[in-house]
């Protein structure tokens, strides 16, 4: 039987790999579901509310935009746009070279890591050093982060003891109370000597402009009290409507990322330190990055943009435990990754790369449960598949596809096939003409598990 | 670049051009409260109880008296510090002559200080979270670079909740919540204290 991408990459993860992967994704997820039940009457009821506080601004987010901007602006900070990931390197580059910036202190960015940024500034003469621990760790070894809130999850102590010995952070011990203490006291010297700074943003209040920054471990503060100008950069999605709005979505976050009350820091910045502060930037930047999400926005899958990135799907789900974020070869790993990676930026052009990914699923739901802002999941992913199937069926001439379009819109026909143990049995691959051929290769369905998906598929109906 | 903005809200107004528009959920902002900040009754010491009982749960420390915290800084050696200069006379009439307060913060010798106090602009009793602004806080360094930061924190700033908190942000250009020490858990998800800011956060309140 041939495998899916995501399958050999989650192959070639060694043990030790899987273990650090397996222990922290339930780590995660058992603290979320600990303090969301302790703290609240009606959790679900609260992420319903956030879900559809997050819709509406996408269906609003023309007008929200603009008013962002306006309450940005009327603050001091300049405002800007980019509809790609070239346009918004370009517009961080223009704005640190006017300000004769070379030495960068940057937080932990999604949207950084979607475009790229880091590698690009030091590919144009800036020094970027990454202040998020597990990403300094990433960002020394040469490795990709593997999980929205925990970049490193995949390492163990002594893969980032190894690394910290070689950059010569001291020799090899991989305490990690003395690991975090030498991260100290470098990222220490580097913020205390960098030029700019750059953030991302959870959440920008289209009424005040305020950004909001969490963190926990504080390199996001440091930033905004060492340097002299900021660089903020936000996904367009990025917006709730009001300040009050913020109570649902920080409650929601940290208890769903960490299982914390509240995220250490939470931070709202609109514009430079006041008058009287001798601390933090003069100059501040705030960069609104669309790179895909509009056209997201127009189609079936725009419940996707109500994510707030707090990595709950990925701890909660199956085939990310046992697969580990590489596997799914994107910036976004998990069911989020498997729906946006397809669909984000550069990685747009790579979808057929991507097609694995929607089908590496259980839909077992557990994703939709645990989201704090109630998105779809399984839905999406069934949906992605579907467009998949269409896009195979374009390819390869349609008819020939007619088996597996049956199998994977009709649940009677999935059930028997999985049943009878995997697709490929059903499937005549061997009879399929080439190009089908091919494309029937890298096509397997999942295992059947059961659980709601059934009680779910009944209640869509027929399409 | 110029021609992005317009770009960018084109395409948004084209992809919501044929669409219902969801309304904004009417709701009231009491739900967002936890059952312990809705159980919390409305007076000052309950809500220092409160905030108390969070800030530890967080891994903070509190002090209601200026013996009681050098007490601590003393038997932990912690001996230099800084303090706001508005803070500064009130505190060394208190403070014993082996702590030493400089009022003055420079970048290259952050490292020397065992402890900074600086002023809170409030508190939050559901999450034991401490309020700086850049109006109260005399330094931005001063409340993350050292150790120890102490927020010397007046009862009646405190809030209930975080959703009272968000309503009284004011028009600071710069407002930090700060729940407990700073932590990590990147190395196999185990807890450390004092990554960037403050391995000890601590609030005295007078």
């Amino acid at each position: 039987m041939s495998r899916e991408p995501i399958d050999r990459f989650a192959a070639a993860q060694s043990d030790e790999r899987k273990a650090s992967v397996r222990e922290g994704s339930k780590a995660g997820y058992d603290a979320r579901r600990m303090a969301l039940g302790r703290d609240h009457e009606d959790t679900d009821a609260l992420r319903r509310l956030a879900g559809a506080i997050k819709q509406h601004v996408l269906d609003h987010l023309d007008e929200y935009l603009e008013r962002s901007a306006l309450a940005l602006e009327a603050h001091g900070v300049s405002v800007h746009f980019a509809a790609d990931a070239t346009s918004a390197r370009d517009v961080v580059t223009d704005v640190l070279r006017h300000r004769g910036a070379r030495r960068v202190v940057k937080t932990k960015t999604m949207l950084g890591e979607e475009i790229d940024l880091g590698a690009h500034l030091e590919s144009r003469g800036f020094e970027c050093v990454e202040t998020d621990l597990g990403e300094f760790v990433v960002q020394l070894a040469h490795d990709r982060p593997s999980h929205i809130v925990k970049p490193i999850i995949h390492q163990s102590r002594r893969e980032v003891a190894r690394t910290f010995e070689a950059n010569g952070l001291g020799d090899y011990d991989d305490t990690p109370e003395v690991i975090t203490r030498r991260a100290r006291e470098h990222l220490r010297r580097k913020y205390l000597t960098a030029d700019a700074a750059i953030t991302g943003a959870n959440f920008v209040s289209a009424e005040s402009g305020r950004l909001v920054l969490v963190t926990n471990e504080g390199n996001s503060r440091f930033c905004l009290a060492a340097t002299r100008c900021h660089v903020a950069l936000v996904g367009i999605e990025k917006l709730v409507p009001r300040d009050r709005d913020l109570a649902v979505f920080l409650n929601l976050l940290a208890r769903s990322a960490t299982g914390q009350h509240l995220t250490v820091y939470t931070e709202f910045l609109r514009g430079p330190r006041g008058p009287a502060q001798p601390d933090g930037p003069d100059e501040v930047h705030v960069v609104f990055v669309d790179n895909g999400r509009s056209e997201i926005l127009g189609g079936d899958l725009r419940e996707v943009l109500r994510c707030i990135r707090c990595g709950a799907c990925l701890n909660v789900c199956p085939v990310y435990r046992q697969a580990s974020g590489h596997a799914y070869r994107s910036v976004y790993g998990g069911p989020i990754g498997a729906v946006v990676s397809p669909l984000l930026g550069a990685d747009r052009r790579r979808s057929l790369d991507f097609a694995d990914l929607p089908r590496a699923s259980t839909l077992c739901g557990a994703c939709h449960e645990v989201c704090p802002v109630d998105i779809p999941l399984e839905e999406l992913l069934v949906r992605l598949r579907d467009r998949g199937r269409e896009a195979g069926a374009h390819a390869s001439g349609g008819l020939s596809m007619a088996g597996w379009s049956l199998l994977a819109s009709r649940p009677a026909a999935w059930r028997a096939a999985l049943a009878a143990g995997a697709v490929v049995d059903v499937l005549p691959r061997p009879l399929l003409p080439g190009p089908v051929k091919a494309w029937g290769e890298n096509h397997a369905l999942p295992p059947w598990r059961g659980g709601r998906f059934r009680a779910w598929l009944a209640a869509r109906g027929p399409r | 670049m110029s021609d992005d903005r317009r770009r960018v809200l084109a395409r948004v107004r084209a992809a919501l051009a044929s669409r219902t528009r969801a309304p904004l959920p009417d709701y009231d902002v009491a739900r967002t409260r936890s059952r312990a900040a809705v159980a919390v009754e409305a007076s000052t010491a309950a809500l220092v109880d409160a905030f108390v009982a969070s800030l530890e749960r967080a891994g903070g420390r509190a002090f209601t008296s200026v013996g009681a915290l050098a007490a601590w800084l003393l038997g932990d050696r912690r001996t230099r510090g800084y303090c706001d200069p508005a803070l500064a006379g009130e505190l060394r009439a208190e403070l014993p002559r082996d702590l030493t307060l400089a009022t003055r913060l420079a970048r290259d010798t952050l490292d020397d200080l065992d402890f900074a106090i600086t002023r809170a602009a409030g508190a939050i009793a559901e999450t034991g979270t401490i309020v700086l602004d850049d109006r109260t806080t005399s330094r931005r360094l001063a409340s993350l670079a050292p150790w120890v930061h102490v927020a010397v924190l007046r009862p009646i700033a405190i809030h209930r909740s975080v959703a009272d908190a968000l309503a009284a942000l004011g028009d600071d250009p710069y407002v930090a919540w700060c729940t407990g020490p700073s932590k990590t858990a990147d190395v196999e998800g185990i807890l450390i204290q004092g990554v960037h800011g403050p391995g000890e956060q601590v609030a005295l309140i007078l």
